[in-house]
């Protein structure tokens, strides 16, 4: 199978999170992954957009996120980048419950970690953001 | 999106999905029948939403920590067998009620 890549760049606007995550599930329904695992593909998206959003650009809609997706015969990868206010401690962010918003969980890291194999994160304060994510698709179990 | 009130209780049909273009007019709906009409308890039905991620359930973690104080109470109906996972892992089922149409 030929390596597939594509590459999307898009405005810091609120409904681009939903198109985000029907991008990467339409890429994951062509692998054939399964329907819980498309699901979980799809929150992890829709976490990685929504830091990008709210938390590198502080919700100004002037910007634009990244959302690159590399599909193999292995693997997908999913790299979410923005060039926003950047993260000053990376490993802090990760944790569970670690939010600036009281009205918000602290939930996106531990979602992205949970619903895919891999989870990398590369920040600079004032560059910007860019979450690596990758999906194995080799052994995957049928279910549901 | 659909709603109604019977007697103290709010009731609010969920579609589609929630996520972070949808959450905050989520609450501010939810917030203005607490504050305004005096609603007690607040049902979320769920068994026609199809996503949430965690800027939804962020919302319903806010609307539980609102209705606390004022003696009220949060509780979701209905929820997909794939959006209660995802709940699952948020620790929201250990502090909301969890029921079915039938007895909301």
């Amino acid at each position: 199978m030929k390596v597939n890549k594509m590459n999307f760049t898009f405005s810091s606007l609120p409904e681009n999170v939903t198109i985000s995550r029907m991008l990467a599930s339409a890429l994951g329904a062509q692998l054939d992954l399964p329907i819980n695992e498309l699901e979980e593909l799809k929150v992890a998206v829709s976490e990685a957009v929504s830091n990008a959003i709210i938390h590198g650009y502080n919700n100004n809609p002037d910007n634009f996120v990244t959302l690159e997706l590399e599909a193999s015969a292995e693997k997908i990868i999913i790299q979410v980048i923005d060039t926003g206010c950047g993260i000053p401690d990376v490993k802090q962010a990760m944790q569970a419950s670690y939010s600036t918003d009281p009205e918000r969980m602290g939930l996106g890291f531990i979602f992205m970690q949970s619903f895919m194999d891999e989870l990398k994160v590369e920040s600079e304060v004032n560059q910007g953001t860019k979450v690596i994510m990758v999906k194995n698709l080799k052994n995957l179990q049928p279910s549901h | 999106m659909e709603r109604k009130i019977e007697r103290q209780t709010l009731h609010v049909f969920l579609t589609g999905e929630l996520d972070m273009k949808n959450a905050t007019e989520l609450k501010n709906t939810i917030d203005m029948e607490i504050d305004k009409k005096g609603i007690k308890t607040v049902v979320l039905h769920m068994g026609d939403l199809n996503f949430i991620d965690s800027s939804g359930l962020g919302v319903l973690l806010g609307r539980y920590k609102k209705l606390l104080p004022l003696g009220g109470k949060l509780k979701v109906a209905d929820v997909p067998p794939h959006i209660f996972k995802i709940m699952e892992m948020s620790g929201l089922p250990k502090i909301i009620e969890f029921i079915s149409d039938e007895t909301a």
